[in-house]
């Protein structure tokens, strides 16, 4: 007998004569208490992030190009990895040639085995895009795909992130909802709320443990 | 929302109980049975007495069986359910032949009556019946003077500062800290101290002390050390296993500071005199 | 690749071990200082009593619906993770497990392995079996690469190196890596981030545990802080998630209380740094992510639990660590002393269905039943009535059915006879009051040593009278004492 078959079967015997119990599941109970006006999300998300060491800026389509040159220029960063395939980052390239910044702007392109040393201890920086944001709990969803990949948003010392006002919800379970991710997920998806942290020392909080040291969240207003 | 036993399957996947819904008390009776408790009939007699003193000052008459002896706490925690059943089932009969309500000086004892003899008689429908009556008809002492009783305290002591401390799973089964909590703010003079990590066992925990006597007396080290710190000149709790737990290792440690029964405090403070000292 | 052998070879027996923990007033000051810490965060992740109580009730019925299916379950999860292209494994034993995941790592021609934080491959003591083979296992985790490196155990379930302050990572570091002495943590993280970067990138194959495994979509949920698990689970070529069998849920909706309870509990975070959902492995047109993912689901006495209805409900269990952050044993004895991989009030009523009680015999008892695990745990496991019934089950007579693997473990004829004692003393009340009088009134006598309660308490002397004696009395002169 395999050991599934035994697992199973020891299950199975166990629960002999007896019935499944009914799904239970009260949605009111996860999103009762996290509601909030829609002008209050932004503010919410805001102060969540803030508390655990995230940089949030307001801003709009036409100027976050501007303020992540400037957040770069900043921080002496000379790198930044981002998707030219995208619109942001397509933007992002535009505005960097138009006001000729020396910020190097790198693509992922390649399987992750091509550029692996390179990756890991050159880059400085990225800029993703994000599948929305959580209020709830200051939350960012990532879906990472062939256009920015999962190690796009861990690697690099310095995550920076976009994100829609108009995709802010009030709790996860809404998202999820409203998007039907029970219908099919992708390989990854990511709940981001802050940078990679550790208090494993004396509970001491550090940050950079081994993600990103910095996570700075950009959120368009407009969009 | 579907009940504990959906499926009468003894092997039916278990959920918790539903939250009990808060204590409906009833109207202050004319008589209930005092259970004295084994550990306050042998060593702490005058908290007994004084908690006589206290319900007949409610104009509640006491009713003392002297065929009771002890709950079966002892037994039900080492893991000797049959022996714990057998006098159980000794103090339910004894209980029931009056069926007055039940209070008792304890919080631990009576949450054993309140909770733990249903577990016990889980097994039997017809006993079930009886220990359910006497779960609903058994009061800790401050609940019934408090929420039965409705008393009102008239304090004619000195100025003091005390610390109290309850049985944990009293505490957790019967809200027993915010009786005793709120009986005490009746008393003018008296300022209860908050002491460093109230809410934690004091490392009694019945035979867990004998068992387990390092940590154990660990534990009752650290209580102790909190309530000399706190500022309070001494301590009062409503049962009988923590006190003798707190003031044995106080004693050990030759200290001072002393824990007394809340019973015989309160009847001290209304009179001026606890007369359970004299006995 | 050094093996993991305890520095100090600690005493057999957990009175022993309790009995050097407490005389360490380091340790003991490390763990009550980190407790302390861990119960205000989450009493504030909490403020609302309702919304606690609420969560915790669905987080009980949504695992106990997930239990009374289990089987049903497994079968769907593995079903839908197969569709998305993992492979699950299923292991009755650590043994199996381990050779699984070994199979696994041959294939590959894996010699380096690196792990992200997984208490089922602390139960197969994973790293070990690997090094005998030849397989360097790396713990990522920081705590967790702590204490390999000290050749230790995790003495925390969510806190590994709890146990250890600042300069003791110190001179560790110092020893091991050759680091200049600090008592910086950022510093002392940054070392370790450094150190593990290379072995993240260098690594064949990746392990990790699993939080929530959703049979609906066919999804493993890990929760973390660190970002290890990210990139254990992202950057090697194979991922392996080991895991025990109770670990299924049936929807992704589930997860959303179940975290929250999680992160709020272990942490008093609203929610982790990261969740990571891995439905898959890397796609042809992806850029990252493992090419294998394999889920290995092991048993290791999880059935045998889910044979007792009411030690089945240990296996709701979500490993948040509440119960032993709120114990006041644990918080005196620290992680260690319990001598097993899960310590803590979880640790005492689990630990018997995978080790046997006769192994942890002491276990049951190491505990005052004062109820702090019980009225925190997010899944409602009624932790001291389950710490009750072991107590029965460790002193069957050896005649009686054993229902627990390795009961009877306590059985003592004499403690048996005098609780035969104790009951006669009680039920007859003639002997009772014979009993009470002859104490009062040769008070004197009583013995100066009462065994192990002497060592902490002063003798007991009973009183002068009893109340039995006292009640009497005054109820006859007061008339007030009924016929
Ligand atoms: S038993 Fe409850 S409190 Fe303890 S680790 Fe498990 S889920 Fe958390």
């Amino acid at each position: 007998m395999s050991a599934r078959a035994n697992i199973l079967g020891k299950l199975r015997n166990s629960l002999a004569g007896t019935t499944p119990r009914p799904d239970e599941f009260d949605e009111r109970l996860v999103t009762a208490p996290w509601r909030y006006a829609p002008e209050d999300r932004i503010d919410r998300l805001r102060s969540l992030m803030e508390a655990v060491h995230t940089e949030v800026h307001p801003c709009r389509s036409d100027n976050w190009p501007e303020l992540v040159a400037e957040l770069l220029n900043k921080r002496n960063l000379t790198n930044l990895l981002c998707a030219p395939s995208k619109e942001h980052g397509r933007a992002l390239q535009a505005y960097f040639e138009a006001t000729e910044q020396k910020v190097e702007l790198l693509a992922y392109d390649q399987p992750v085995e091509a550029w692996k040393e390179e990756l890991f201890w050159n880059v400085e920086a990225s800029l993703t895009g994000t599948l929305g944001g959580i209020a709830a709990t200051g939350t960012l969803v990532l879906w990472p795909d062939r256009n920015e990949p999962r190690l796009m948003s861990l690697v690099p010392p310095v995550h920076i992130a976009l994100l829609k006002a108009s995709e802010i919800h009030d709790n996860l379970y809404d998202m999820m909802v409203a998007q039907d991710w029970a219908a099919g997920l992708p390989t990854n998806v990511l709940l981001v709320s802050g940078p990679s942290k550790t208090a494993d020392i004396e509970q001491v909080l550090a940050y950079g443990a081994h993600g990103p040291r910095e996570l700075i969240v950009l959120v368009l207003e407009d969009a | 929302m579907s009940q504990l036993f959906y499926d009468a399957a003894p092997n039916a996947t278990r959920v918790a109980p539903e939250r009990e819904p808060e204590r409906v008390y009833p109207d202050k009776p004319e008589a209930v049975t005092l259970f004295g408790t084994c550990v306050v009939d042998l060593f702490f007699p005058e908290a007994g007495l004084d908690a006589i003193h206290l319900l007949e000052r409610e104009g509640v008459r006491v009713h003392f069986p002297q065929e009771q002896s002890c709950c079966g706490q002892p037994a039900w925690t080492s893991g000797y359910r049959d022996e714990a059943k057998a006098v159980a089932r000794a103090q339910l009969d004894i209980l029931d032949r009056a069926g007055l309500p039940v209070v008792v000086p304890s919080g631990s004892c009576a949450g054993m009556f309140r909770h733990h003899y249903r577990a016990l008689f889980a097994d039997e429908p017809d006993t079930l019946r009886r220990v359910e009556a006497l779960a609903e008809r058994t009061f800790e002492l401050t609940e019934f003077l408090l929420k039965v009783c409705k008393v009102q305290l008239a304090d004619r002591g000195a100025p003091s500062k005390i610390a109290l401390h309850t049985s944990c799973s009293a505490r957790r089964e019967m809200n027993t800290h915010l009786h005793a909590r709120e009986l005490l703010q009746q008393l003018e003079r008296v300022e209860r101290i908050d002491h460093d990590h109230e809410s934690e066992c004091c490392g009694f925990g019945g035979t867990f002390s004998v068992r387990m006597p390092e940590v154990s007396g660990a534990m009752v080290k650290d209580k102790t050390r909190s309530l000399m710190d706190s500022g309070a000149v001494e301590m009062v709790t409503a049962d009988g296993g923590c006190l003798m737990n707190i003031n044995g290792s106080l004693e050990k440690q030759k200290e001072s500071f002393r824990g007394r029964h809340l019973a015989s405090f309160l009847w001290e403070r209304i009179n001026g005199t606890s007369e359970g000292e004299a006995a | 690749m050094s093996q993991r052998i305890p520095v100090t070879e600690l005493p057999s027996d957990f009175r022993g071990r309790a009995e050097g923990a407490l005389a360490d007033g380091q340790l003991r000051n490390n763990f009550r200082v980190a407790m302390d810490s861990l119960m205000s965060k989450r009493a504030n992740a909490f403020p609302d009593a309702d919304e606690r109580e609420g969560l915790r009730e669905l987080g009980n019925r949504i695992k106990a619906g997930a239990l009374s299916r289990l089987p049903d379950l497994l079968e769907q999860l593995e079903q839908k993770l197969t569709e998305n292209g993992v492979k699950v494994h299923w292991a009755e034993t650590i043994e199996e497990a381990n050779t699984l995941v070994h199979d696994i790592i041959e294939a590959r021609k894996g010699n380096q392995v690196v792990k992200g934080k997984s208490m089922v491959s602390e139960e197969m003591e994973m790293n070990d079996y690997l090094a005998e083979r030849g397989i360097e296992c790396l713990e990522s985790d920081m705590g967790e690469y702590i204490v390999q490196l000290d050749n230790e155990k995790p003495s925390h379930i969510i806190m590994p190196a709890i146990h250890k302050n600042a300069r003791q990572v110190s001179k560790l570091f110092h020893d091991k890596l050759g680091e200049p002495e600090t008592e910086d943590v950022n510093q002392l993280i940054q070392i370790g981030r450094r150190t593990l970067r290379q072995k993240f990138m260098e690594a064949d194959v990746g392990v990790s545990g699993v939080n929530f495994a959703i049979a609906e979509t066919g999804t493993l949920l890990l929760v973390e802080n660190e970002g290890n698990g990210r990139m254990s689970t992202t950057v090697p070529p194979v991922h392996i998630a080991v895991t025990g069998i109770e670990k299924v849920v049936p929807n992704l909706r589930d997860v959303v209380p179940l975290v929250s309870l999680l992160t709020r509990s272990a942490l008093g975070q609203p929610i982790t740094t990261y969740v990571n959902l891995i439905s898959g492995p890397r796609k042809p047109d992806e850029l990252d992510g493992p090419e294998e993912v394999h889920l290995v689901l092991l048993d290791n006495g999880r059935s045998g639990a889910f044979a007792d209805a009411q030690m089945r409900q240990t296996l709701n269990c979500i490993r948040c660590g509440a119960c032993m952050n709120h114990c006041p044993v644990y918080t005196r004895v620290g992680g260690h002393t319990y001598g097993e991989v899960y310590p803590g009030p979880i640790g005492k009523i689990i630990t018997p269905h995978m080790a046997g009680l006769d192994n942890v015999p002491d276990h049951p008892s190491a505990s005052s039943l004062c109820g702090a695990c019980g009225e925190v745990c997010p899944v409602k496991i009624p932790i001291p009535e389950l710490l009750q019934r072991l107590r029965q089950e460790n002193v069957k007579a050896p005649e009686q059915p054993q229902q627990v693997k390795g009961g009877g473990a306590k059985f003592s004829r004499r403690e048996r006879w005098i609780w035969r004692g104790w009951q006669m003393l009680n039920t007859r009340p003639v002997l009772y009051r014979s009993f009470l009088w002859a104490a009062t009134r040769f008070r004197a006598l009583s013995p100066k040593k009462a065994g192990p309660w002497t060592e902490n308490h002063s003798a007991p002397v009973p009183a002068r009278r009893s109340l039995h004696d006292l009640a009497a009395q005054h109820l006859d002169q007061n008339g007030g004492r009924p016929s």
